[in-house]
C-alpha cells in the first residue's frame, strides 16, 4: 500500500524507546500554533512510498535497532491508518517494535467502521506516544482549532486494548504552563491504567526559519521558549497530581 | 626466577620474547563499572596547572615556545629535564625542558632548517653544513632517485602528504618489552638475532646485520636514557611505577629518535593492569596512587611535541602526534580485554581534561561488557575525544594483540610494522580521465596523454573505462615513488630504538592511501543517474560541469551510489596490489585524509558532482557535507559497506552529532551511543569518530579561543585541539553534517 511520506530519519531517539526509525507521514488536520513541522500539513505534498520499501530500508540496518523499533509520527499518522496498520502489521511480522505518535484527534467511537480500523491498528501497535495538547476544551479549539473530547476517548480506547501509552505534553509559557492546567493533566493521567512514562516537551522557536521558508505568519512570535529547568518543574507539578491522587 | 616476575604465572613468554603470551596469561578482566576509580591529587593537578600555563604561553608565541637548534637528537642527547621533579611520578622529556622541540635531522635537512625558520630560529650552520655536505638524509636521497613523472604528481596534488622529507612514523615499538624483560635481556635476545643471521653475504642478509648491530646499540643508548634520570631499567620491572616509566621511556627514546608522523604507543593498558593488580593485592600502591601514576604518564604523552612547518600543517592540523593507545578487545580465547586500567587510561579525560592525545582508540566489540561500553559512551559524551574502531574484524586479520598506529592502521605489537604512505586524490584521478591526464588547475600534462572525453554530456561507461585506466596509471607512479621513500628511509632514517623492540623477521604492510572518496561516489552516480555537461574552456579542458535532474548521493544507504564507491574502491586497490613493493611489503590501502580533504579539495577543479573548484572533501570516507540526509544510521551504513578487506589499512568515519539529538537524559544518550556503536561494528564499519557538540559552540570558540584551551574535537582518525585549527579548517569542520532531531 502506499502512503504519504514527508520524510525519514534513520536514527531517532527522541521519539520512543531506544533507537528508532522514524517516518513523518504526511498529513494533518490539527493547526496547532506551536506546530513545528508546518510543511507536513497537506497530505498530497509528501512523497509516495509503499510500505515495503520502508521496512526495507529498516530492515537492512536492523543491527542498529536493536534497543528501539519503527516509530510513526507526522504530521497525523492516522489520518493514513490503512497504510499505518499495514506497516506495523508487516513490521510485527518481522518482530520489529512498533510505535505511534499522535494526537489521536482522528478517533471516533460513534463510527463503526472508523473503531473496527483502530482495533486492527491496536493489535499491532506496541506502544502510542499521545499528545495531549490542552486539557481544557475551549483552550484546546483555542491551539489547535478542534475539540480535545476524540483526544480524550481514543486514551480510554487505548487503556481498554491494554496498549502502553507515554504521554506527550508540549509546555508553552502562557499558554499550557499554568499550574491549573497542568494539575488537570496529572488529575487526568490518574485516572489512567496503561501511562508509563510522561514527557514534557518545552516550547521551543526552532520552526520559526520553517515558517519563513513557506512564507507564514509565525503564530507564536515573541512567546519565549521553555527552559530546561521550567520543563523540569512542569513535569514535578504533572507528577505531583498525577502519582498523589 | 626474576624478582620483577614474582606470583606471575609462567609460560613460553618466560622463554622467549613474548609480551601476549605474558597477558594472556596473567591478566584479570573486569566487567564491573566505574565507581572504584579515583579522582586527581593535587601533585597532578599542579603539574597539569603547569603544562596548561606553557600551553598558553606556547599559543601566545604563535604555536612555537623554544627549539633547539645545535644539538641534533638522539635517544641520549640531552640532560634530563622536568616539571616540577618533587611532583613527577614518572619523568622524561625529549629535551632538556618542558615544550622544547627537538632539532630532528635525519628526515631531512631542510625541513628541519625550514621548521626552525618559519618559528623564528635558525639551525646552526655547522649543523647544516655537515648534514648537507657530509651526511645525507632521507629527504635529499629520495629526491635523487624521483623520476619527472612523480615530482610533476607530486606538484599537482594527486599524490601528496608523502614521507619523503619528514620521519614516516606509524611504526609502532612493542614498548612494554623493556618493563617486563628488562633491557639486559632483550639485549641478549639480539645478540642472538646477530649471531643466527644467514652467512652467504647477499645484500638482504649485510642489512639485517647492520640493522641487528644498530638495533642493539639503541638497546644501550635506551637504558643510559633511562639513567639520566636516575632509573636502572636493565633489569624487569618490580612494580607498576617502574613497569609504567619503563614502557614510558622506551617510547621517550623512540620521539627522541625518529619525528614520525604518527608515533603510537600501542596497547599498554591491559600490560600495565597486571603489575597494578599485584601492587593492590601486596599493598604496594593505593588505588589512588595507581591513577596518579596514570594520569601523570598520560600527561608526559600530552607534551610530546615536534618541530613542523606550516605546510605540514595543512596536511595534519593542529599539532598531532599520534600517541595512540588502543584499549580494550576481545581475546582470541572469548574473553574480554577490558581490565581497571582500561577504565584509568580513559578517566585521565575527566580527571585532567580533555586533550588530542593521547589518541585515545576503543577497540570495539559487540561482545565487551556493558559497563564498559557505558563507561566510553559517557566519556565520550563529555569530552569527544575517543575514537572506536571494529575489534570483531581486525581481531581475524591481527589476532588479539595488536595496537592502532596513527589514526586506523592496525597491526600485531612488535610483529608487524607499515610503510606509511600518505594517499592520492582520486577525485584529480577522475578530471585526469576526463581530460586527458592533463590538470585541471595549470593545464599541464601531468598524466600519461590518453585521448580526452569530448562528448557533450558524459557516458557512464566512457568515464568508467577511462577513469580506470588512469588509476592505474596512478597507483604505479604512487607505489614506486613510496618505493624509493622507503628505501631512502631504511637507509638514511633507520628506526632503530623501535625495530629493536620488534621482532627479527617482521611483516611489512605497504600503506597506500585515498582521497576524495565520497566525491568520486557523487560524481560517478551523477554521471549515471543524471545528465552531467562538462563545461570546457577555450582549450577544450573541462573546468566545470552543469548537472540537470537529480542523483543519488553517498551517505544515505543507497546501493545505487554505495556500489560505485565499494566499485572505486575495490578497482584502485587491485591497481596497487600489481606493482612491486620494496622488501615485500603487503599492499593495503586506507581512506583516511587527515585534515588534507581541505587543501585537497583547495587544489582540485570542480567535480562532476556539483562541487565547486577548490571546495573541501569531506574526511575521510565521511559522506560530502551535509548531503547525507537521512539520519546518522543510513549515513553510517552506507561506509558500513565498504569492505574492510579492500581497504585493510583503516576506513576513517567522523561522526558528530547534538547533544539533543542522542537521547532525552544521560542514560538515554549513553544507551543510545553504544547501541549506535554496536550497529556500526555489526554491519561491519571499521571505524569511528564520535563528536557530541553543538555547532554554536564551535562559533563560539572561534571568536574566543581563549575561553576554549581545552576544546578537543575528533577530526580524522585523530583528535585536536579546536583552536589550534586554522580559520580554513575550522569552517570545514562547522560545515560538517551536525546531525540533530528533526
Amino acid at each position: 500500500m502506499t502512503g504519504y511520506i514527508h520524510s525519514l530519519e534513520s536514527f531517532g531517539t527522541v521519539d520512543g524507546p531506544g533507537v528508532r526509525y522514524v517516518v513523518f507521514s504526511q498529513g494533518c488536520p490539527m493547526r496547532c500554533l506551536y506546530c513545528h513541522n508546518p510543511d507536513t500539513w497537506h497530505l498530497k505534498d509528501g512523497t509516495p512510498m509503499e510500505t515495503e520499501e520502508i521496512l526495507k530500508k529498516l530492515n537492512r540496518n536492523r543491527s542498529f535497532y536493536t534497543t528501539g523499533g519503527l516509530t510513526v509520527t507526522g504530521g497525523e499518522p492516522l489520518l493514513q491508518i490503512d497504510f499505518l496498520t499495514e506497516l506495523f502489521t508487516k513490521a510485527k511480522e518481522m518482530n520489529i517494535h512498533t510505535c505511534l505518535d499522535t494526537s489521536g484527534i482522528l478517533f471516533d467511537k460513534n463510527n463503526e467502521e472508523k473503531l473496527a480500523k483502530f482495533h486492527a491498528l491496536t493489535k499491532v501497535t506496541d506502544l502510542v506516544m499521545l499528545d495531549i495538547k490542552h486539557m481544557d476544551e475551549n483552550e484546546h479549539r483555542k491551539l489547535t482549532g478542534h475539540s480535545n473530547r476524540n483526544v480524550f476517548d481514543f486514551a480510554r480506547f487505548l487503556e481498554e486494548q491494554n496498549i502502553p501509552v507515554w504521554i506527550r505534553h508540549v509546555v508553552v509559557p502562557g499558554i499550557t504552563n499554568q499550574t491549573e492546567e497542568l494539575e488537570a493533566l496529572g488529575r487526568y493521567l490518574s485516572t489512567l491504567t496503561n501511562v508509563e512514562k510522561l514527557e514534557i516537551l518545552p516550547y521551543h522557536a526552532l520552526a520559526v526559519p520553517k515558517y519563513e521558508n513557506l512564507d507564514m505568519e509565525y503564530p507564536l512570535k515573541g512567546v519565549p521558549q521553555l527552559t530546561k529547568q521550567e520543563a523540569k518543574e512542569a513535569y514535578a507539578i504533572v507528577e505531583k497530581t498525577w502519582k498523589n491522587m | 626466577m626474576e624478582n620483577g616476575w614474582r606470583g606471575f604465572k609462567g609460560g613460553a613468554w618466560e622463554k622467549e620474547i613474548n609480551v601476549r603470551d605474558f597477558i594472556q596469561k596473567n591478566y584479570s578482566p573486569y566487567d564491573g563499572d566505574a565507581s572504584f576509580l579515583e579522582g586527581p591529587t593535587q601533585d597532578t593537578l599542579d603539574l597539569w596547572d603547569q603544562v596548561l600555563e606553557l600551553s598558553r604561553q606556547e599559543r601566545e608565541a604563535g604555536g612555537v615556545l623554544d627549539m633547539d637548534t645545535q644539538m641534533v637528537s638522539t635517544i641520549t642527547s640531552h640532560g634530563p629535564g622536568y616539571l616540577d621533579k618533587s611532583k613527577e611520578k614518572i619523568v622524561g622529556f625529549q629535551t632538556d625542558k618542558p615544550f622544547k622541540r627537538a632539532l630532528q635531522v635525519y628526515g631531512g635537512i631542510r625541513m628541519a632548517m625550514k621548521a626552525c625558520e618559519d618559528n623564528g630560529y635558525k639551525v646552526d650552520p655547522e649543523v647544516v653544513e655537515y648534514f648537507t655536505t657530509h651526511r645525507k638524509t632521507h629527504n635529499a636521497g629520495v629526491f635523487d632517485a624521483y623520476t619527472p613523472e612523480m615530482r610533476a604528481c607530486r606538484s599537482a596534488h594527486i599524490i601528496t602528504g608523502l614521507p619523503d622529507a619528514y620521519g614516516r612514523g606509524r611504526i609502532i615499538g612493542d614498548y612494554r618489552r623493556p618493563a617486563l624483560y628488562g633491557v639486559d635481556r632483550l639485549i641478549e635476545d639480539k645478540k642472538a638475532q646477530l649471531n643466527s643471521t644467514r652467512i652467504i653475504m647477499y645484500s638482504d642478509v649485510i642489512r639485517e646485520r647492520e640493522e641487528l648491530s644498530e638495533q642493539i646499540r639503541a638497546l644501550e643508548m635506551l637504558k643510559k636514557l633511562a639513567e639520566i634520570y636516575g632509573c636502572d631499567i636493565s633489569k624487569p620491572a618490580t612494580n607498576v611505577l617502574e613497569a609504567t616509566q619503563a614502557v614510558y621511556f622506551a617510547y621517550l627514546a623512540a620521539v627522541k629518535e625518529q619525528n614520525g608522523a604518527a608515533m603510537s604507543l600501542g596497547r599498554t593498558s591491559t600490560f600495565l593492569d597486571i603489575y597494578a593488580e599485584r601492587d593492590l593485592a601486596e599493598g604496594t600502591f593505593t588505588e589512588k596512587e595507581i591513577q596518579e601514576i596514570i594520569d601523570q604518564f598520560v600527561m608526559k604523552l600530552r607534551c610530546v611535541k615536534f618541530a613542523r612547518t606550516p605546510e605540514y600543517n595543512t596536511i595534519f592540523a593542529g599539532d598531532p602526534t599520534w600517541v595512540t593507545e588502543s584499549i580494550a578487545g576481545i581475546g582470541v580465547d572469548g574473553r574480554s580485554m577490558v581490565t581497571k586500567m582500561s577504565y584509568r587510561y580513559l578517566n585521565t579525560l575527566n580527571n585532567i581534561g580533555a586533550a588530542p592525545e593521547p589518541n585515545m582508540t576503543v577497540l570495539w566489540s559487540t561482545k565487551l561488557p556493558e559497563n564498559f561500553k557505558n563507561f566510553c559512551a559517557e566519556v565520550s559524551i563529555k569530552h569527544s575525544a575517543v575514537q572506536y574502531e571494529n575489534d570483531d574484524i581486525m581481531r581475524v586479520v591481527h589476532g588479539d594483540d595488536y595496537g592502532i598506529a596513527c589514526c586506523v592502521s592496525s597491526m600485531r605489537i612488535g610483529k608487524e610494522m607499515q610503510f606509511f604512505g600518505a594517499r592520492a586524490n582520486l577525485a584529480k584521478c577522475l578530471l585526469y580521465a576526463i581530460n586527458g591526464g592533463v590538470d585541471e588547475m595549470t593545464g599541464k600534462q601531468v598524466g600519461p596523454k590518453y585521448r580526452p572525453i569530448t562528448s557533450e554530456y558524459l557516458d557512464f561507461d566512457e568515464v568508467w573505462d577511462k577513469y580506470k585506466a588512469m588509476m592505474k596509471w596512478l597507483a604505479s607512479v604512487y607505489v614506486n615513488a613510496l618505493n624509493i621513500i622507503h628505501y631512502m628511509h631504511d637507509k638514511y632514517s633507520y628506526e632503530k630504538i623501535q625495530m629493536a623492540l620488534h621482532d627479527k623477521n617482521v611483516k611489512r604492510w605497504f600503506a597506500t592511501g585515498i582521497a576524495g572518496m565520497s566525491v568520486v561516489a557523487d560524481s560517478l552516480s551523477a554521471i549515471k543517474y543524471a545528465k552531467v555537461k562538462p563545461i570546457r574552456d577555450e582549450n577544450g579542458l573541462v573546468i566545470d560541469f552543469e548537472i540537470e535532474g537529480d542523483f543519488p548521493k553517498f551517505g544515505n544507504d543507497d546501493d545505487r551510489v554505495d556500489s560505485l564507491a565499494q566499485d572505486v574502491l575495490h578497482e584502485f586497490i587491485s591497481f596497487i596490489k600489481g606493482n612491486h613493493t620494496y622488501r615485500g611489503g603487503v599492499q593495503t590501502t586506507s581512506i583516511l585524509t587527515i585534515t588534507s580533504n581541505v587543501s585537497y579539495g583547495k587544489n582540485t577543479g570542480a567535480t562532476p558532482d556539483g562541487r565547486k573548484r577548490g571546495v573541501a572533501f569531506a574526511p575521510g570516507a565521511n559522506p560530502m557535507h551535509g548531503r547525507d540526509t537521512n539520519g546518522a544510521v543510513a549515513s553510517l551504513a552506507s561506509v558500513a559497506k565498504l569492505p574492510f578487506m579492500d581497504s585493510q589499512d583503516g576506513i576513517s568515519n567522523t561522526f558528530t552529532i547534538v547533544p539533543d539529538a542522542l537521547g532525552k537524559d544521560d542514560a538515554d544518550a549513553q544507551k543510545n551511543l553504544t547501541a549506535l556503536l554496536d550497529g556500526y561494528v555489526e554491519q561491519g564499519g571499521h571505524h569511528l569518530n564520535v563528536n557530541v557538540l553543538n555547532k554554536e559552540t564551535l562559533l563560539d570558540a572561534q571568536k574566543h579561543p581563549e575561553l576554549y584551551p581545552q576544546l578537543t574535537i575528533r577530526v580524522s582518525g585523530y583528535a585536536v585541539n579546536f583552536i589550534k585549527l586554522t580559520k580554513e579548517q575550522q569552517d570545514e569542520v562547522i560545515a560538517r553534517t551536525f546531525h540533530a532531531t528533526m
